[in-house]
């Protein structure tokens, strides 16, 4: 047990010894990991917001109910009294069929055709605003309404809504798919880092086998030493989305009192955040592992 | 110990290092192999360190069948083994008393019980003043008592030297040899290839000869 902890601290501290010892390069190549990561967790970030963003625009996005023609004054009464008691509707107004057809008038160049009707084609209608915004929320009110007998038909009015969750899912998907390439950059990016120590360190290796290293003693120092940049520049990329998020947030808070709203940008949670450095560490640590054991077949003892 | 029998060593190329090798090194003894520069002094060496595996035959180290171990059962095989290479192997990025500390970091000693063990393999080898200077500015024989020092520090029970007395002068080889015997004295099985005549001249231990690969005494 002392053995292996004494393995691992020293592997550990020579990990460290060789990220200083070359202070230009380690610096130049956690910088190369950190944008690499800032980009997609920004993006990510970014979308986030705009999620949190659209919520406060979008107010409540409303429902029309439209009853059927033959309904009476009782049944609308029962209706009235049903979308009290429902959990969902936060407030409704209700829209009888002549004042629907004297807004039409009023708001139409069609008066003279409507003039011309024998009867009055509009129903008695509700509005409603449901209480969670969210789409599947409202679809699953529109269902429930719909299924009421006097209820001829409901219009849900969240297309817009709809449609910014489709481009937000479609964000997400770009985001997933440029942290996979840009992952893939920073596993190349480990591996040859650790490609060019080991060809340096020839020497040391040859001799370290000749007297009885392990495989696995010579290869720690070198993934310890890519885990250790990964981390390093997943904290890096942390530190420029939250430079980012500082500048941005300044100006977007000007710009939002013009609208009156308050709202702040988010930064990442603490699992996002750990999720990164965790992430960025797995990367490095995996880069190093590919070309330790990619190049340690050809540094056999001579 | 150090048993060979019928160990045959086969290059690629055709070339037969080693042809019908077979003797019996008892714990404890000492022995000089000789023979012309190509007879196949340091392919025997490396044949015991598992550096390289022979073509057919068994070599024993130790109760162990060097021959047949898996190959992550060789660190373990070297680290009972003290070698002293040809090419001496020294790292020059690092002094003095970290190159002798290597073996133990690899065995995984605690830094101080290691500090302990490298200062005194540097003093047996005479080199504990020195144990903070750069191996470059090292004379020849210092820089062979440094290989030593690392070579013994782990207290290998098999002490193995290729030409440890290669490129010095009568008066250094001398010393050299002194100190592997003092090691023999202490109960390590020592086992030394050379060319050095004078060498062998004033010395009673057993001495085997190779001619082209074949073992004649």
């Amino acid at each position: 047990m002392s053995a292996w902890l004494s393995h691992h601290f020293h592997a550990f501290a020579l990990a460290i010894k060789r990220l200083a010892g070359a202070p230009f390069g380690s610096l130049l190549s956690i910088g190369v990991i950190g944008i690499a990561f800032s980009l997609p967790a920004g993006i990510y970030v970014m979308l986030e917001n705009l999620q949190a963003l659209s919520g406060r625009f979008s107010g409540a996005p409303q429902l029309s109910l439209f009853l059927k023609l033959e309904t009476n004054q009782d049944q609308v009464a029962e209706l009235e009294s049903r979308l009290k008691q429902n959990p969902n509707v936060a407030s409704f107004r209700f829209v009888s069929r002549d004042q629907a057809i004297e807004q039409f008038r009023q708001g139409s160049e069609l008066a003279d055709v409507l003039d011309g009707l024998a009867r009055n084609p509009l129903p008695d209608a509700f509005v409603i605003t449901a209480k969670t915004p969210s789409p599947e929320a409202l679809e699953g009110l529109r269902a429930e309404l719909g299924k009421l007998p006097q209820v001829e038909h409901v219009q849900v009015d969240s297309d817009w809504a709809r449609r910014l969750d489709a481009l937000l899912k479609l964000g997400r998907l770009a985001v997933l798919m440029l942290a996979a390439l840009l992952s893939f950059s920073v596993v190349a990016v480990a591996f040859n880092i650790i490609r060019l120590q080991i060809l340096t360190m020839r020497d040391e290796i040859e001799v370290a086998k000749l007297i009885g290293a392990t495989n696995r003693f010579i290869r720690r120092p070198f993934l310890y030493f890519g885990a250790i940049q990964g981390i390093v520049g997943g904290a890096v990329a942390w530190l420029i989305i939250s430079l980012a998020i500082h500048l941005i947030d300044e100006q977007l808070e000007q710009l939002m009192r013009l609208y009156e709203i308050n709202f702040h940008l988010y930064h990442l949670s603490l699992e996002d955040s750990l999720s990164l450095l965790l992430f960025s560490a797995w990367l490095g640590w995996t880069g190093a592992w590919i070309s330790v054991s990619n190049h340690f077949r050809q540094i056999e003892p001579r | 110990m150090i048993s060979f029998s019928q160990v045959y060593k086969r290059y690629p190329n055709g070339f037969e290092a080693l042809k019908n090798v077979g003797f019996t090194l008892e714990a404890g003894e000492m022995a000089l192999i000789t023979g012309h520069s190509g007879a196949g002094k340091t392919t025997l060496l490396r044949l015991i360190a598992a550096i390289e595996r022979p073509t057919s035959g068994s070599i024993i180290i130790n109760g162990q069948n060097v021959s047949a171990l898996k190959s992550g059962a060789i660190p373990f095989l070297r680290r009972n083994l003290g070698l002293v290479f040809q090419d001496q192997k020294i790292l020059f990025d690092r002094n003095v008393f970290n190159n002798v500390l290597l073996p133990l970091q690899i065995s995984g000693f605690s830094s101080r019980a290691a500090t302990g063990r490298v200062r005194a393999a540097l003093d047996k080898v005479g080199l504990l003043g020195k144990e903070k200077a750069r191996p470059i500015t090292l004379s020849g024989g210092e820089q062979q008592r440094l290989c030593i020092a690392r070579a013994i520090v782990n207290r290998p029970s098999i002490l193995i030297a290729d030409e440890p007395t290669a490129n010095l002068d009568a008066d250094y080889a001398r010393d050299i040899m002194d100190m592997f015997r003092s090691f023999h004295q202490v109960g390590v099985t020592v086992f030394i290839a050379t060319h050095d005549a004078e060498l062998l001249g004033s010395t009673q231990q057993r001495v085997f000869t190779l001619d082209h690969g074949e073992l004649t005494t």
